[in-house]
């Protein structure tokens, strides 16, 4: 999960205090990630080390001070919403945030974001397969490991397209509050993940 | 060469408010000995591309090349004789007629072409052997595994020589094992120069294509590169 990026996603949309940032992050990823707001102030403190956020210079470090994200930063979001997650272990977790981060950053188009990635997974999903095709018939341990990531894959790609459909269904029928009660069910699970 | 081309097709369905946007400004060219998956949702418009493709349906707005023949300036008659003598098809549920063997299925379309009986019966029975089917020859399809019936299918898209098969959800009933068995025969067809187009919303299937093109509401958005060899993949990288 990349806290930086998120704070970069939700400063992209103006600029925002710290405390602010942490609620926003919660809600904004389903509060199944919770955040303390030590966490969110050094992520903070090496962005702007780092150039991609200035800070509003009162020279106040408390919740007051305000941040704002440089072009840098604007940068940095960009290339990191459309660079691939490193799929060699299972970093599913990484893809979900891309999604929801993309969701919040103004002029992001997220079904061409999911396009990105869906892409590049049936790319990798066609270099396996012809291993497949040219080797596995004769070697069934690998035909069991090409298999395994086949199905890993294709399970982020199923991902992928019912993101992609509920997306779109969304956008014609806003989802209808949740009913009190329900959020606390989502922060145990945040803890148990 | 191209055994396939759409070119800048269109297809809407209905007029004026009602208009349904099917298929918009598409462009693909399919090769002989290649294969193309078109993924996408269900209503992006992957039939409606086969079925043009396979000139049952004539777009609303530009061309259909099959081997290079445009098919809009052609007579229903030789668009069918076109259909039957270059297409083959391969549907989801196999579509084998029940009162026919596996052996009369295949040889079926050899026949309606005007080929004698005794030779569609050997092409027939030559195009199950090789998809390792020849003791089920004389078997009715009720008779045949789901497996077995998606193979007759197979043989009979192929039979006779066809140059261009079109596939919708060639596996979509069938077990991960013969899912890819159907897609390993596929594949073997076009290594054989067919040029084969499959439809499906699955990622494994359209990862058995040398291409794969991805719809959405009717428009091509995206595709993928051509296929770096396998080599990349086991080749461990650093610190490995």
């Amino acid at each position: 999960m990349s806290v930086r990026h998120a704070l970069l996603a939700l400063l992209s949309e103006g600029p925002k205090y710290g405390l602010q940032l942490r609620e926003e992050f919660e809600a904004g990823t389903g509060e199944v990630w919770p955040l303390n707001v030590g966490q969110v102030y050094t992520t903070l403190q090496r962005l702007e080390r780092d150039g991609l956020v200035e800070s509003e210079g009162t020279g106040d470090d408390g919740p007051q001070k305000g941040f704002r994200i440089t072009a840098e930063g604007e940068h940095e979001l960009a290339a990191w919403l459309r660079t691939p997650p490193d799929l060699a272990s299972p970093p599913r977790d990484e893809l979900v945030m891309k999604v929801l981060v993309a969701l919040r950053v103004p002029g992001t188009d997220v079904h061409e974001v999911i396009q990105v990635h869906r892409r590049y997974l049936v790319e990798l999903m066609q270099q396996w397969t012809r291993i497949k095709e040219q080797e596995a018939e004769f070697d069934l341990s690998l035909g069991l490991v090409v298999d395994a990531e086949l199905f890993r894959l294709d399970a982020v790609t199923r991902w992928l397209d019912a993101a992609d459909g509920r997306l779109k269904r969304a956008a014609v029928e806003p989802p209808r509050p949740a009913p009190a009660g329900l959020p606390r069910l989502r922060r145990r699970m945040g803890v148990v993940r | 060469m191209n055994v396939l081309e759409l070119r800048g097709v269109s297809k809407t369905y209905g007029a004026g408010p009602a208009t349904v946007h099917a298929l918009t400004d598409l462009n693909l060219s399919v090769q002989a000995g290649s294969m193309v998956a078109v993924m996408g949702p269900s209503g992006s418009g992957k039939s409606t591309l086969l079925t043009i493709a396979g000139s049952l349906e004539d777009p609303t707005d530009g061309d259909v090349l099959i081997g290079g023949t445009v098919l809009s300036g052609m007579s229903r008659n030789a668009k069918a004789r076109l259909r039957r003598r270059t297409i083959g098809y391969v549907f989801q549920d196999f579509n084998l007629l029940p009162g026919l063997t596996a052996a009369e299925n295949v040889a079926l379309p050899l026949e309606l072409d005007g080929v004698s009986a005794g030779k569609a019966r050997v092409a027939g029975l030559r195009a199950l052997e090789a998809l390792g089917l020849g003791e089920r020859a004389a078997q009715f399809p009720d008779q045949l595994s789901g497996g077995e019936r998606q193979r007759v299918a197979i043989a009979r898209a192929v039979v006779g020589e066809r140059g261009l098969l079109l596939a919708d959800e060639p596996s979509g009933a069938l077990d991960s094992v013969n899912a890819e068995e159907v897609m390993r025969l596929l594949h073997q067809a076009c290594r054989q120069g067919v040029a084969v187009v499959v439809v499906t919303h699955d990622a494994q299937l359209a990862s058995w294509a040398d291409r794969v093109v991805f719809l959405r509401d009717g428009r091509m958005v995206d595709q993928t590169s051509p296929r770096p060899g396998p080599e990349s993949l086991l080749t461990p990288g650093p610190g490995q």
